[in-house]
């Protein structure tokens, strides 16, 4: 049975355990439907001409783990922003850990997706925003939502900012010998409210996982979101993220997305405008080598006018890894005095390096300001010698060289202790011992 | 201090440098003058360890170290300073980032602790007033949208922060305005002792005004050809190289 067959035929068995006289029922009926009509994209598809699951998906994923595996907090304490005190919303082998965790209602609600869809008093939440600004034809993402069960939920109310930066972390420990888990992260930001969130997904074993997770967002009037992905898996995790993101008037939105690690990982990151005036910035450094594969699929809707988005990535591929960037701008008749800007640059550090950038803008406004600019280069030689010259080793310089290239990523992270984490991260993906500091 | 014997050097089999030799004492000021695509700047660039060229014949020694075999920064660390003719932009790193890490660098080679916070900001300090380098100046991007003259002046204030033993300037003079002139020769000067050299290439007269050689070299296609002391170097302003050609007739 290949994995396909065994999900939709899983869906019944998944279906009994849960309450199917919900409305939740027919919306996970639709996205089985979905998603059994159209399987696992191929690179058939021009959305994913780059990246094939083909050799993942021959993996046999458990898709519920029948075992139970307990994580010290010692062993994971790494992984945790640890020097600050944050709330937590951690995942063991895809179950809650309440062990683990931080949670809280205390004026904001920082919990459970699985309480969020069960209970009665989240209903009218739930029904205003589970599976709404996700893209309902989009094959992955209906997987997701019919197995739509456990992750984060958080509502941070009118008014309020979240006192201190939210993670969700999702922990799989090798219990099976190859795990898929399913993450849905519902996300609602009210007016004026503000929130960090940090969200990781980390294997702790070498077993195969792979991660089919979908997070909505919704940012209202005047929100302020910033979210942040730290993707630094090993290589025999695999992680496909969607996420879409809901942003009305005068609300500013941004995700950084740092590949550093993983098998395969794809980013479907969406950014739907509905109001005027709303900033949208996307971030990303990719470094990454021996066999590894990153690939960003970005999109930006501009469909109201005077709103702005700004696209940064920058990716240093070294080995035989293969980066993608597939960046889409779309500006719809309507959204006039649009800005939006998108910026790619990669290095290639050795001769079976790849990258595939495909920048793409779809421009139906006539007074709109857009741009994209894509480079593809090696380490500038000239640079080197320079440094080198004022007594700089080489090593050094090309570390040197390689943060000066993410700076502006990396300056633009908001939350200090993670802006010195990731620093150290990327250092230890460059093997510098950092004398410097940006 | 710097010992040239016989340097053959060569770029993708073109031979550039055809059998240099050159001896700079400690104390000197040398000049090395000469046309277009003589060699000036590839002698220079070799001497600092650019590994584009390939040296076929010949030993280059400082201070009696055979050091032709020693990466650039090696060199570097060994007191040898090329002050570059175009130099390059770094994007995303601050003039004083670069200069902290540049002189840590050095001393960690010699086996020395990082330098203290305190006494680095003394340094930049005193090394920035003595080129009239505006602090705001020090925390933008290495060369990123400075001037020519800019670039010239912020070579010569690392020289300043480096305090190397064997200072190469190529055509530092190119883009200089007469003030900004004077004060990156200012700058020279007052850096200069009996214990360091200075190897000054240039096509024109003018910077020696103000760095006055103890000798200048005529370098034409490959080799040195003529050595004087300051006076030649008026002589080539005046006459042009087309005499010493003649003369090598």
């Amino acid at each position: 049975m290949d994995l396909k067959e065994k999900l939709v035929s899983s869906f019944m068995a998944f279906e009994e355990r849960i309450d199917t006289s919900s409305a939740l029922h027919d919306v996970r009926t639709n996205a089985i439907k979905n998603f059994e009509n159209k399987g696992f994209p191929s690179k058939k598809e021009e959305a994913w001409k780059y990246t094939s699951l083909n050799a993942i998906l021959k993996n046999d994923f458990s898709v519920f783990p029948k075992k139970e595996n307990s994580v010290e907090f010692a062993e994971v304490k790494k992984y945790f922003l640890h020097e600050v005190d944050t709330y937590k919303v951690v995942f063991i082998d895809g179950k809650f850990s309440s062990f683990l965790s931080a949670t809280t209602h205390e004026g904001i609600d920082v919990c459970l997706m699985s309480s969020a869809l069960t209970k009665p008093k989240y209903k009218i939440v739930i029904d205003e925003y589970f599976n709404k600004i996700a893209n309902k034809d989009e094959t992955l993402t209906s997987l997701n939502t019919a197995f739509a069960l456990e992750g984060a939920y958080i509502n941070i109310p009118k008014n309020k900012i979240a006192d201190k930066p939210i993670e969700i972390i999702y922990f799989t420990t090798g219990v099976e010998d190859a795990l898929m888990v399913q993450p849905r992260n519902l996300v609602i930001v009210g007016e004026n409210a503000h929130v960090q969130i940090i969200e990781r997904h980390q294997s702790l074993n070498s077993n195969p996982v792979l991660t089919n997770s979908v997070t909505e967002i919704y940012a209202q009037k005047r929100a302020i979101v910033d979210y942040y992905k730290i993707q630094n898996d090993n290589l025999t995790a695999n992680l496909i993220d969607n996420t879409y993101i809901s942003q009305k008037q005068e609300s500013r939105a941004s995700v950084h997305t740092f590949s550093f690690g993983g098998n395969i990982t794809r980013n479907n990151l969406n950014f739907y405008h509905f109001g005027e005036h709303i900033d949208s910035i996307l971030k990303g450094i990719t470094i990454i080598g021996e066999k590894q594969h990153v690939d960003h699929y970005t999109l930006v809707q501009h469909a109201t006018p005077n709103c702005e988005s700004h696209q940064n990535y920058k990716t240093i591929i070294g080995d035989s890894a293969t980066g993608v960037f597939n960046g889409k701008i779309y500006v719809e008749k309507e959204a006039q005095k649009t800005n939006a800007f998108q910026q790619n640059n990669n290095i290639l550090l050795s001769e079976k390096a790849t990258i595939n950038a495909k920048p793409q803008l779809e421009i139906f406004a006539d007074d709109v300001k857009c741009s994209h600019g894509c480079t593809i280069g090696q380490l500038d030689e000239s640079a080197m010698f320079y440094m080198q010259q004022r007594g700089i080793p080489k090593k050094e310089a090309r570390a040197l060289l390689m943060f000066a290239f993410c700076n502006e990523a990396i300056e633009s992270i908001k939350i200090p202790e993670l802006k010195h984490r990731i620093t150290k991260i990327i250092a230890s993906k460059l093997e510098v011992k950092l004398g410097f500091d940006l | 201090m710097l010992s040239i014997k016989n340097l053959h050097a060569s770029i993708e089999d073109k031979e550039i440098l055809k059998g240099i030799n050159l001896e700079v004492k400690a104390g000197e000021v040398h000049a090395i003058m000469g046309p277009n695509g003589a060699g000036k700047s590839t002698l220079a660039s070799i001497v600092a360890g650019n590994e584009n060229y390939e040296v076929s014949q010949g030993t280059i020694e400082l201070e009696g170290e055979d050091i032709s075999e020693l990466a650039p920064e090696e060199r570097a660390h060994k007191g040898v300073f090329l002050s570059f003719q175009y130099p390059v932009e770094i994007p995303g790193v601050s003039v004083t980032n670069f200069m902290r890490t540049a002189i840590n660098e050095s001393r960690k080679a010699k086996g020395l602790a990082d330098m203290p916070a305190n006494e680095m900001l003394k340094l930049i300090r005193e090394k920035s007033e003595l080129l009239e380098i505006d602090r705001k100046f020090l925390s933008r991007s290495l060369n990123q949208g400075f001037s020519g003259g800019e670039k010239k002046r912020n070579e010569i204030f690392q020289m300043a922060m480096l305090e190397p033993k064997l200072a190469i300037l190529d055509e530092t003079d190119s883009g200089l305005d007469i003030d900004a002139l004077r004060i990156v020769a200012n700058g020279v000067n007052k850096l200069k002792s009996k214990d360091n050299a200075v190897v000054v290439i240039t096509h024109y007269q003018r910077l020696l005004e103000y760095i006055v050689p103890d000798f200048v070299h005529v370098l034409m296609d490959g080799k040195i050809v003529k050595s004087g002391g300051k006076e030649l170097a008026l002589e080539l302003e005046e006459k042009g190289y087309d005499w010493i050609k003649a003369e090598l007739v």
